[in-house]
Formats: structure tokens, sequence, C-alpha cells
């Protein structure tokens, strides 16, 4: 399949990460800089596989205390209460606000844990050099780049809601750790996609046809 | 070998056809988006740049939220909620939400004009390859509409306590989501480092 097909790094090329400029590899080991932008020239980036699997493991291990611990506790009157991610939710069900529920279920539970899911994936087919669907591989780890950041709307809300519900005795809102480990998770799985290069996926095709 | 190009995502060599129209040009393997050629970039850019740089300002200097319950109102800005967090020792996540909707933000409008105003005079600013890369740099960290959800979700959950009276710079802040996306849309990276090829 796709015999005529050919990818720079087959042909000794390098394509430079930043202006796309095609550049001749001047052998394996040399390092290089793009003539055009100054940029070092790297053909796939650098230990993807190592890193997008370290970030991974990390932000499985946050995802646990981010989910168990408060996020934020709520003294009304000289009640506390706290609050996790999944309270919130069920909060929000009980209430009759569902579309809430649903945002705040997708963005904070979901998304994470489906974007950790796809990056293993992604990262064991690769490894197998599985040749199995590269494009629709390709697709999902597209998925993960741009629903990632979506996670964040919980600590977006956290930080709105301290800074409106201050009003003495009356009521207060204080973040809790819980908020700092999801936060680590939403910023570690967006590092973790950063360094995973999709290029990998289609790597095994070439090293067939050599 | 100016008219070839690898995809970033599945690193196929393809020429780059030649289009004078605007339009976008995939990759025929995997679908990516190699080029996107934009009528007027660097002018459109611009503009979007100083009016996103005018509604920064307005978000900024303008109450944000304000709180109502009762007689008692309590009135914020977009910086309140980074301070409290921080008043409350969460530094952490009080530096990582001013980076996301606030630094970023500004430093990718500064940038834009660091480069874009001189072009504009057919000048090359210096080291525009690396102020050109930081942008790109910094495109994922920008969470401003994420942001807007949060307000939305955090008005919804208050709305039966108390009452919400948004400010002037609720609206300056939904508007520049808008105009920043536009700008980072209408930008042809292309054109730029054609420009930066033929001045050098």
């Amino acid at each position: 399949m796709n015999q005529g097909l050919k990818t720079a790094r087959n042909e000794g090329l390098i394509s430079c990460h930043s202006c796309h400029l095609l550049c001749r590899s001047a052998g394996p080991d040399a390092i290089m800089t793009c003539p055009r932008c100054g940029t070092r020239l790297r053909r796939r980036k650098p230990n993807s596989i190592k890193r997008t699997w370290a970030l991974v493991v990390a932000a499985f291990i946050f995802y646990i205390p981010a989910n168990l611990l408060p996020i934020t506790i709520v003294t009304s009157l000289g009640n506390a209460q706290s609050d996790t991610i999944m309270s919130g939710v069920i909060y929000f069900i009980k209430t009759g606000m569902w579309p809430i529920a649903l945002v705040i279920f997708v963005a904070s539970i979901f998304v994470p844990l489906l974007k950790l899911i796809i990056l293993t994936f992604l990262l064991i087919t690769v490894q197998r050099k599985s040749s199995w669907r590269q494009k629709d591989r390709t697709r999902l780890y597209r998925i993960t780049e741009v629903v990632g950041r979506w996670s964040m709307v919980d600590i977006f809300v956290v930080t709105i809601l301290v800074a409106l519900v201050k009003l003495g005795a009356l009521a207060s809102i204080q973040a809790q750790s819980g908020a700092v480990f999801f936060c680590a998770v939403v910023v570690i799985t967006l590092f973790a996609a950063m360094s995973f290069d999709p290029r990998l996926i289609w790597d095994t095709e070439e090293s067939l046809n050599e | 070998m100016s008219s070839l190009i690898a995809c970033h995502d599945c690193d196929l060599i393809q020429r780059l056809p030649h289009i004078s129209e605007a339009g976008t040009i995939q990759c025929i393997r995997c679908g990516a988006v190699l080029h996107q050629k934009i009528r007027n970039s660097i002018e459109r850019t611009l503009s979007l740049t100083l009016a996103g740089l005018v509604l920064f300002g307005l978000a900024n200097a303008f109450p944000f939220l304000a709180f109502k319950i009762g007689a008692q109102v309590r009135q914020t800005t977009l910086l309140t909620g980074i301070q409290e967090l921080y008043a409350q020792g969460m530094p952490e996540l009080s530096v990582i939400v001013l980076l996301t909707t606030v630094l970023v933000p500004f430093a990718q409008m500064l940038c834009m004009l660091y480069i874009l105003l001189p072009l504009k005079f057919r000048q090359i600013p210096k080291g525009l390859p690396q102020v050109f890369r930081f942008i790109r740099h910094l495109q994922p960290w920008n969470m401003m509409e994420v942001f807007m959800l949060g307000i939305l979700v955090s008005v919804v959950k208050l709305a039966k306590m108390a009452k919400i009276i948004p400010g002037v710079a609720l609206y300056s802040f939904l508007a520049l989501i808008f105009v920043l996306a536009a700008m980072t849309a209408s930008l042809d990276s292309h054109l730029i480092w054609e420009k930066w090829d033929e001045k050098r």
C-alpha cells in the first residue's frame, strides 16, 4: 500500500517544526538548525514515547486525588460543606440543572479520562508498530489536542466563586487541595498531548517499505 | 524545493499547489491542514490585534461581575479571583489562572503587534523567527473561552442565592475572545515566512 508516497524521513529530509521548510539532513547524528528560522531541526519530537508515557502515568496518578479530595469548602452561617467534583455534578442534577451537570461531568470527569485513555492507546499501538487505521488514530490524536483545554472549566468556576462569594460570616468559599491536583491533571495532559508525535503513527508503514 | 512540504502530522512529502484565492490545503494522506491562504492577512490580523488590545484594557479596567445578596454588594474585577486564590494559599492555581486568562492572551497580542506593525510598513522586525515561534507556543495556553464557560456555570450556580450583575469588563472579555480567535485564524504563516525570505 502507498508505494508511491514518500515521507521526509525516508528521503533523508527534515521538516522544520517552526517554519515548515524542508531541509536536507546531514546524517542521522548531525545537530542541525533550520537555515531559514534557526530552530533546532529534529526528525521527530525528542523521546516522544518516553516523555508521553511519563506524563500520562503522572496524570493517571493525580486523577485519583483530584476526584477524591474536595475542591471547595462553602461556609455559610457557620455551616461548612465540602464539595468534590462529583458531588458538584450530583448537586446540579438534584436541583434540576442537568445541562450544567452535563457540562461539568463531561469537562471535568469524562474528558480527562478519555484523553488519558486515547493517549495510552496511541502509545501502545505505536510501540507495537501497528498499521491499523492510521488515519483514524491521527484523528483521535487531534481530538485530544482540541478537547483537553475545556477541562479547565472547573478551575475557573472555583476562581469565580472564590472571588464573588466573600460576604464575611454570611457566606464564603475556600479552594481546596483537590483543585490543585485537578489543575495538575489538566496541565500535565496538555503537556502529554504536546510531547506525543503523531508522525510515529505513520512510521511503521515506511519501515516496512524499506 | 520551496513548494515541497512534509505534513506535520504524518511526514508525507507533497507539493503545495499554488493558489491565488483564499482557501485551505489539506494533506492528501491524513487530512491535516497544511496551508490556509487568507486575503489581506497582515492588515486583517493587525487590525484585530489592535482591537484586541483596546478590549483587553477595558476588560481589566472596569468591574467584571457584581454579586448582590440583600443589601450587600460585592464588586469584582477580572483579577479578584486570582488575588483571592493567592490569599487562600493556592499560589499554583492562582498563577495558572493568571497565565491562561490574562498574561498569555496579552503576550500573544503584543508579539503579534511586534511582528505585524513593521511588516505592514515593509520592514522586518528583529528576531522575527523567535517571536513567531513564541506565539505558536503560547497558543494552547490561551483559555479565555473556557473561562467564559466557567462564568456561565458560576452564574447559574449562584443565581438561586443572589443576584449577579454583569459589568462592562465582562462584555469586553466576551468580545475579546472572538477578536483573538479571529486574530489567530487570520494569520497566514506561509506569508510571514515568504516576507522573511524576501528581505533577508
